[in-house]
């Protein structure tokens, strides 16, 4: 079947690196080639900045893992020149049905949501998200950029200075030093560069085991999305099946606090649990089975010093709303034009500051969001049990019951609201777009508003007047003139406008808004650019 | 802004409550507190209104006056 897990994506290769007499300092180095870190080197790279990425493995991840990448995520790696490979390869489903106890309670079908560039979601397997990002570093690789992946690098000891953090890494043969300006660790939810420097998690709001296994179907089962409360193959839990590419479905089955995982593991309990699931008569392959254990919890800080945590590393949460790998995509879109500005010395050090303060900021809005779902799947007690049991029995019968169904809320970007690099909100304008919110995607006849936004600072005009560029310190941002006409769906204007008759933006080149304001103030913006960029 | 109503307002006070005890006639005690659970989800969606909902849950835990 798939053979994807069994071929070095990223061989180990002997580095000069292991040759010298002293350390060799690169400017970045990052721990670890899941999605996060690839997408934090990818990302550096494009801007100029040398990267060096260590995995202790040289393959893909094994498993499915991560299976569901939202638009944001989609958004994220159409600027890091992978977007397009991901969407056509993922699977779009817009119908799905929800069980309870023994009984279907009701089916739903998702109005797409008009005038984005990528659809809400789409699934796909975590080791083709990785393949595409590893194939990008290639691409990169080859246009000359300064991004390199060593395979079979295994990071054994972190030391930090003030200017540069020194790694010992262990390879096949035998070990070598090297140091880094900034080190970005991507390590995962177990992370080794976490545990070597002694920090831990804070808060531990609840643990819970998942038995997810990978499921090869040639039958022509519904690509929909099947979500089951309190089923009874497996009392007082949850389970969901999901489609992913090449017939593959994924199967999550919720096993509670305490289990005995290697018990659970083996086909004998498995196989009959997936038959009560899917019908007696369908016919499966069983490709991958794993316990997932989490916790709910995070760093207390994202930032120690030179050493930035990214990814799991940094924050846990359930699967619930698919917020581990896109909130992870999102650290890194957060993180690295600051990291760029700092090292160019076009912005201080204290900018680093707002990415955690802001990544808290949206770990915090993860944790709380999955709790809320993991309280409506598992109720802790009695009285939850009735209130969700009559939610479900409603919803049978009547609309109304049905959006109160919480089987996860899917990760949508964090609007930063308390941010420092925030301007006060000077347009009376739509909620989503106030100063903190990612930019909503609109559509410009055949074209989309995001990619026009890409890795710099913009000063969208839409029916408003603005110098072409305006330039503040060593910063720049550069006008885009909309006009309302632009996009007969009138979209533009409902995102950006509202009631208002212009508008200008100041936007961060992770497409967050910095500011806006009903007309162009020179002063009031060269204070925004100030602000957004930790000068202020 | 609209204020939770805390002065009689049924239309049929008498009738209304006879109708709610009626409605758990012969149901066990599991049965009637799935029935009251359903009920108040209703009601909540009927009023809707997120400020009313706020003041109705504080009023009912008769801690606010």
């Amino acid at each position: 079947m798939n053979k994807i897990f069994e071929v070095p994506l990223y061989a180990y290769q002997r580095s000069p690196d292991q040759d010298t007499a002293s350390s060799v300092r690169h400017k970045v180095i990052v721990i670890g080639a899941g999605p996060v870190g690839l997408a934090a080197a990818i990302d550096l790279a494009q801007k100029g900045v040398p990267v060096v990425v260590l995995d202790d493995n040289d393959k893909v991840s094994f498993g499915s893992r991560a299976i569901c990448f939202s638009q944001r995520s989609l958004e994220i790696a159409d600027r890091l020149g992978a977007g397009g490979k991901l969407v056509d390869k993922g699977v779009l489903w817009d119908a799905g049905k929800v069980f309870f106890d023994n009984r279907q309670v009701y089916e739903f079908h998702l109005q797409p949501d008009a005038g984005y560039a990528h659809p809400a979601f789409i699934n796909l397997q975590q080791y083709y998200f990785e393949k595409a990002l590893v194939e990008r570093v290639r691409e990169l690789q080859a246009e000359g950029a300064p991004i390199e992946i060593r395979g079979q690098n295994k990071v054994e000891a972190v030391g930090t200075h003030n200017d540069h953090v020194k790694l010992e890494v262990e390879t096949p043969e035998g070990p070598y030093n090297v140091e880094a300006e900034w080190l970005i660790a991507c390590d995962g939810a177990n992370s080794p560069t976490r545990r070597m420097l002694g920090l831990d998690f804070e808060g531990r709001v609840f643990e819970d085991n998942f038995l997810i296994a990978d499921v090869v179907m040639q039958a022509d089962f519904p690509t929909e999305r099947w979500f089951w409360f309190d089923p009874p193959f497996n009392r007082g839990q949850s389970a969901l099946l999901h489609k992913q590419p090449d017939n593959v479905w994924r199967i999550d089955l919720q096993l509670g606090r305490d289990i005995d995982p290697e018990q659970e593991k083996q086909p004998e309990n498995v196989i009959p649990r997936l038959k009560a699931m899917l019908g007696e008569e369908i016919n499966f392959e069983l490709e991958w089975v794993s316990i997932y254990t989490f916790q709910c919890r995070r760093m207390e800080r994202f930032r120690h010093g030179r050493v930035l945590f990214a990814g799991d590393s940094a924050h846990q949460v359930s699967p619930f709303g698919a917020r581990g790998a896109n909130s992870g995509l999102q650290d890194t879109d957060n993180l690295c034009w600051k990291l760029k500005m700092v090292i160019d010395g076009e912005a201080p050090e204290l900018l680093l500051e707002s990415y955690n303060r802001e990544r808290v900021e949206a770990a915090d809005e993860n944790i709380r969001m999955s709790t809320l779902s993991t309280e409506f799947i598992t109720p802790k007690s009695d009285m939850s049990r009735l209130l969700r049991d009559a939610v479900l029995d409603l919803s049978e019968h009547y609309a109304f019951a049905r959006p109160l169904v919480n089987s996860g809320r899917l990760s949508t970007p964090c609007a930063y609201s308390g941010s420092s690099l925030s301007s006060a909100d000077a347009l009376t304008g739509p909620e989503i777009t106030r100063p903190g919110s990612a930019c909503p995607d609109a559509p410009l006849g055949e074209e989309f508003l995001l990619p026009k936004l890409a890795g710099k600072f913009t000063l969208l005009t839409i029916d408003a007047d603005a110098p072409d560029s305006l330039k503040e310190g060593d910063v720049t941002a550069t006008r885009l003139a909309l006009s309302v006409k632009d996009d007969l769906t009138l979209e533009l204007k409902r995102r950006y406008l509202g009631e208002a008759p212009g508008a200008v933006y100041l936007i961060r080149p992770d497409q967050h808004v910095a500011a806006r304001r009903d007309t162009f103030e020179e002063n009031a913006f060269r204070q925004a650019i100030r602000r957004a960029t930790g000068k202020e | 802004m609209t204020d939770l109503i805390l002065s009689p307002n049924l239309e049929n006070a008498d009738g209304f409550y006879a109708d709610l005890v009626a409605a758990h006639d012969g149901l066990d005690k599991a049965d009637s507190d799935a029935l009251n659970a359903r009920l108040v989800l209703v009601l909540a969606n009927h009023i809707g209104n997120a400020n009313v909902l706020s003041s109705a849950l504080k009023a009912a835990t008769l801690k606010d006056t």
